[in-house]
């Protein structure tokens, strides 16, 4: 799935799992912190990199850096078939029908806050609702809480239930004629859950509303297929699954994409302008002002393909055998108490612990080596949900083990022992 | 290398298990909300005044142990004092926790807030320990009504 212009893929191939030759691709693994060898279970916030990113972005940067789209000589030639290749990778990633459909972005972040501004805007006019989750990320709360907010609108809401699932009656009650987009997200990075995204996809469609889908949770460790799900747009975050930061992708259906505004004016995104006029370039142009992040789309094309090596079958079954024995090992300490405990969900493990605060236990694991997550995970209105403060959270990425896991248990078994 | 034992000394692990003066003041002279938005830390401190006495004062809020502990600590140690005193203290306290002299000829004495002087050694942990402080600080100044040590 090479792109003949880009430098020849080192990913290796695994008929298997191999998880130690795994690991030995991503050189911060085998870092010492506090003394300890690194226990890296933050992935939902970042996951780390394999030398073969690092390698790409160094290399675009030490061999092929020029401006893209711009001039005729064959470096730039050279950046812009790299990029563009890339572009198709991420076409083909995602399942969707068109290489134009794919708008780089810095992140999922910017991607919801392009749709909210030129869709959103355009579209929405005084009494319109939009329709997000009680699952939200605070990405998508805020970007339509401020276009709401200047149109007029109202953001309705989803309601979860006590393990943090979507409640589905409620939320088809919720869609009306006045609801002109629902943005809900795949995969809950304070939970876990995996949302049934093509099945509200169904409904809303079903009165001609469309859907963004938040896929930044998601695509780290599901096959997405963005045709299957039928859903108008995807926003993915390269960060997370083990790309460089600063990239991400907003996918969107050629036909939404060709009726909206452009979302930044500059470079690159024009045909042509006169002081009196300017016309805007086709897509995805259009919405690319600017000299976009070139070394991040190209470290974002070898993340790929180090992903397209991986047996994604073998990568899905550790991924759950690492949530199911998490659940198992924490769930045996006195006072621990998983917060998220739906049917479907990925290898994210929230908890609290009685009488201790999460913060407390984010410290005390850190001495062991343990790096977790502990605070709200941008989802304020999910701990208020859950009557918690905040919680500590483990996340699990296919280069996590089991032995990392009893690492942790032990690491917040020393939690009780330092509050007696 | 930072010991835990350095952060989570016994009288902290006391005073978040058993917090003093966490309660609202019904009708106080003076109160502030210190709040750290990103961990979720939100403290009150309420103030009755007597002149430039503090009669009493007391804490109310959610937040990990180094915070719970200092805003015990802190009420513990301001009250009767006079508010001059109170805000020495709370300089003493900021530049033993930030590792700055000070500014104070003769830094006014710890006693047991001394024991939040290995919160130094966990830099991300620091803003939990001087919340109350700040919170005490505003309202002792009437700087504001909510303040962030992030």
């Amino acid at each position: 799935m090479t792109a003949a212009s880009k430098p020849a893929s080192r990913a290796p191939v695994h008929p298997v799992l191999d998880v130690e030759r795994i690991r030995a691709d991503f050189p911060l693994l085998a870092l010492r912190v506090n003394g300890r060898p690194l226990v890296y279970l933050d992935s939902a916030a970042t996951s780390q990199k394999p030398q073969q990113v690092i390698d790409a972005t160094a290399s675009y940067y030490a061999q092929a850096n020029a401006n893209v789209h711009r001039a005729v000589y064959s470096l730039s030639e050279r950046a812009t078939a790299a990029y563009e290749g890339v572009r198709g990778q991420v076409q083909r990633f995602l399942g969707a029908a068109d290489p134009r459909e794919i708008v780089f972005v810095r992140g999922a972040t910017e991607a919801i806050n392009l749709v909210a501004h030129s869709f959103g805007r355009a579209r929405l006019r005084s009494g319109d609702e939009v329709v997000i989750s009680a699952m939200e990320h605070h990405s998508d709360i805020v970007p339509w809480q401020l276009v709401c907010e200047e149109r007029g609108a109202h953001l309705r809401v989803i309601p979860m239930n006590r393990d943090g699932e979507l409640l589905l009656e409620e939320y088809a009650a919720l869609l009306n004629v006045r609801t002109k987009l629902v943005a809900v997200t795949h995969v809950s990075n304070s939970l876990g859950t995996i949302n049934p995204v093509k099945e509200m996809v169904a409904l809303a469609h079903a009165r001609g509303i469309p859907v963004l889908v938040d896929g930044a949770q998601a695509a780290p460790h599901l096959a997405v297929d963005v045709r299957d799900l039928d859903c108008d747009f995807y926003a993915v975050s390269g960060h997370k699954m083990i790309g460089p930061t600063g990239i991400g992708v907003l996918y969107g259906k050629a036909e939404r994409l060709e009726g909206m505004p452009p979302y930044q004016g500059g470079g690159d995104m024009i045909r042509s302008v006169t002081f009196e006029k300017t016309t805007y370039a086709p897509l995805p142009a259009k919405f690319e002002a600017g000299t976009p992040n070139i070394a991040g789309v190209v470290g974002l094309g070898a993340a790929l393909d180090y992903r397209a090596a991986m047996p994604w079958a073998a990568v899905e079954a550790h991924e759950a055998d690492l949530l199911g024995y998490a659940t198992e090992r924490l769930s045996a300490i006195p006072g621990l108490k998983i917060v998220g405990t739906a049917r479907h969900k990925v290898s994210v493990v929230s908890f609290v612990l009685e009488g201790v605060h999460a913060h407390d236990i984010g410290t005390i694991v850190d001495q062991q080596g343990v790096a977790i997550r502990s605070g709200h995970h941008c989802t304020q209105p999910v701990m208020d949900f859950f009557g918690v403060p905040a919680t500590a959270r483990a996340s699990f990425a296919f280069y996590n083990t089991r032995r990392e896991v009893d690492a942790l248990a032990a690491a917040v078994m020393t939690v009780r022992e330092v509050f007696g | 290398m930072a010991e835990l034992g350095d952060l989570y000394q016994q009288v902290i692990i006391d005073h978040a298990k058993h917090p003093r003066n966490l309660r609202a003041i019904a009708d106080p002279t003076r109160s502030a909300v210190g709040d750290n938005p990103l961990c979720g830390d939100r403290i009150t401190v309420y103030l009755r005044l007597e002149g430039n006495l503090i009669a009493d004062v007391s804490f109310e809020g959610s937040g990990c142990a180094i915070s719970r502990a200092s805003g015990s600590l802190m009420t513990s140690a301001v009250r009767g004092k006079s508010t001059a005193e109170a805000e020495d203290l709370f300089r003493a306290f900021h530049a033993m926790l930030t590792g700055t002299a000070g500014t104070a000829a003769t830094p006014a004495p710890l006693g047991k807030l001394a024991a939040f002087a290995g919160v130094r050694q966990f830099p991300a942990r620091v803003k939990c320990a001087n919340l109350s402080w700040h919170a005490l600080h505003a309202a002792l100044t009437l700087s504001a009504e909510s303040v962030s040590t992030e």
